[in-house]
């Protein structure tokens, strides 16, 4: 569908280096990254909007690399929805279907478009007097309104408010599935992520560091910097004898593909189990510790315990810290699975 | 709770007070000091109406002219960096800070007959010297830099991302720009005529020195003032000032209507 191979792109302060990336017709595709690692230049690049410098990009089996954008069939929605100021919702939505050859069913998609969207009530709106949530929605069917082979997304998401956020995530799902469009989206949000998905890429700095599935991406970093912008809090350096870990404070023992060249192990935060008194048994992997901190995340808490010298992050329920009465300088064991210790080099 | 005093806030409305002041002491004065008797003794001469009228659409043609070649050339130094941009950005800007007369002088320069334009100028017909074109031509000089940073400000205030959305939906460089760009920076593009039309009907240093014939208003009201004095010259001046008020008051009404988009 989307084959995107050894792509560069220079600029005097940044570059896209030997980016390779392939995307499957109907995959929804995370370009994964943090501010500044050249996601939105990638996006624009396949856009047509950003002039490549060498390498190729091939839609449906098509060179389109010096293509222009209009020539593409590829859509694009910003995270600030770049409405049309002087139009009303419903000319926004048909702007584009005045370039493309007329389908006699055009009118009846966009309506049926705008209802599953909940735009109809809006038609003869001005952008300026809509919510977030309703912009993104109309950028949304806007784009997808003249029948594209691929969406860009970039940053959907960002820009609106938590509580329109969710309902933006299952609208994107939702039309994902219905109408077959390959999706390729931006983010920094690994939640938003590993509800879209299905594959991914991680970016940093103009590089592509990790491809697979999104899943993949998250439980199984294989670079230091994938494992810290994926949210792994417990990292340290290994050396490997046989399946066991050797770190500088402790020895764990771990799933026994490890490869004996790793140079890094982590784990989750979420993986790990903690107990107020010693479990019997005693599972492999339990260290006694004492809790130096515990910070509230909202929806739950991360503790920072600590362990034969080391800080090992742990996250709990909010339930789970009450009903064991958990609080800083408690005495705590710590298992860590050694099916959730992920190695890389 | 006491409120308390703010020095800032009685400096500014003492500098708006002066600065109001000094703009229209003046020109109240002038308005209000020619008899009606030669109010309307100038209202129906000629010279004037013709002179004023000369003034009204040279500056207006001005305008036309840099609306053409100045909304491309404002469009490209608000889209796209290249070497030596910040030259052309200087080189536009040099006829606001010559002297007039210098533009003049320039402008004849090229245009007589011993410069091969002028000398082609005058192989088709187009006489520069002395004429209405010369006046156009003059006034699209010093007004054209205003027109040019103005809608240059206005194109520069329209996210790009809009360009690139609607070329994402098929429509081309050309229909993306009379379909989005234009309509979004028209109120850049009044003001612009509106600037550049004042900047030209005020005009008369450069004038002066390429077309003393056919008079427009301020080089009348110059002649006025060297042959007859000051209470000849000021029903012109006054007569001007009303008219040019008119017409800005309701070119910037249009501008407000167009700001409700």
């Amino acid at each position: 569908m989307i084959q995107i191979q050894d792509l560069c792109i220079h600029f005097s302060n940044f570059a896209l280096k030997n980016v390779h990336i392939n995307i499957k017709k109907h995959e929804f595709f995370i370009i994964l990254g943090p501010t500044g690692s050249g996601k939105t230049v990638l996006v624009e690049s396949i856009a047509g909007i950003i002039p490549v410098n060498s390498g190729n990009i091939l839609i449906n089996g098509h060179d389109m690399t010096h293509a222009p954008p209009e020539k593409r069939k590829v859509g694009i929605v910003y995270q600030d929805y770049a409405l049309f100021p002087h139009m009303t919702v419903l000319e926004n939505i048909q702007y584009g279907l005045s370039y493309h050859k007329k389908s006699h069913d055009d009118r009846q998609r966009i309506h049926d478009l705008m209802a599953k969207t909940g735009l109809l009530h809006l038609s003869h709106r001005k952008p300026k007097y809509l919510s977030g949530g309703e912009k993104q929605r109309i950028a949304l069917v806007r784009a997808l309104a003249v029948r594209p082979s691929v969406l860009l997304l970039d940053e959907p998401l960002s820009a609106l408010d938590p509580c329109f956020r969710d309902d933006i995530q299952k609208l994107l799902k939702m039309l994902h599935e219905q109408t077959g469009t390959t999706f390729l989206m931006v983010t920094h949000n690994f939640a938003e992520a590993l509800f879209l998905g299905d594959q991914g890429a991680v970016l940093n700095n103009g590089i592509v560091e990790q491809c697979g599935s999104v899943e993949s991406l998250y439980t199984s970093p294989q670079t230091l910097f994938v494992a810290r912008f994926m949210g792994f809090k417990n990292i340290f350096d290994v050396q490997i004898d046989k399946s066991k870990a050797k770190t500088n404070f402790f020895e764990l023992e771990t799933s026994p593909s490890i490869v004996q060249e790793a140079t890094y192990i982590c784990f989750r935060g979420e993986d790990i189990q903690i107990h107020p008194k010693c479990p019997e048994p005693m599972p492999v992997n339990t260290f006694l510790g004492k809790i130096q901190n515990i910070v509230d995340r909202g929806p739950y808490c991360e503790l920072a315990v600590h362990a034969n010298n080391a800080l090992i992050y742990a996250i709990l329920t909010k339930g789970e810290l009450l009903k064991n009465a958990y609080h800083t300088e408690k005495n705590v064991f710590i298992s860590i699975p050694p099916l959730a210790v992920h190695y890389f080099n | 709770m006491k409120r308390q005093y703010d020095p800032f806030l009685t400096i500014s409305i003492i500098s708006c007070s002066v600065v109001s002041l000094f703009i229209m002491v003046p020109l109240l004065q002038m308005l209000f000091e020619p008899s009606w008797e030669i109010m309307t003794e100038s209202i129906v001469d000629p010279d004037i109406q013709k002179a004023i009228w000369l003034s009204i659409y040279s500056s207006g043609l001005a305008a036309f002219i840099s609306f053409i070649i100045g909304t491309p050339f404002a469009y490209l130094l608000a889209r796209k960096s290249f070497l030596g941009k910040q030259l052309v950005e200087g080189i536009i800007d040099l006829p606001i800070m010559i002297p007039h007369p210098v533009i003049g002088i320039a402008i004849l320069g090229i245009v007589g007959k011993h410069h091969w334009l002028g000398h082609f100028l005058h192989s088709i017909g187009v006489q520069v010297m002395g004429s209405v074109s010369g006046i156009v031509l003059v006034l699209t000089f010093v007004g054209m830099p205003f027109y040019i940073n103005t809608v240059k400000n206005g194109f520069e205030s329209i996210p790009v991302r809009l360009e690139n959305v609607s070329r994402s939906l098929g429509a081309s460089f050309s229909s993306t720009f009379f379909r989005i760009t234009l309509p979004l920076a028209w109120r850049s593009i009044f003001v612009g005529i509106i600037l550049c039309s004042a900047r030209a009907i005020s005009e008369f240093g450069a004038v002066v020195v390429v077309a003393y014939h056919p008079m427009n208003a301020p080089v009348l009201i110059y002649e006025r003032f060297t042959a007859f004095g000051l209470k000849y010259s000021q029903p012109i001046a006054v007569l001007l000032i009303l008219i040019c008020l008119m017409l800005f008051v309701g070119l910037r009404l249009l501008t407000q209507k167009d700001r409700e988009l």
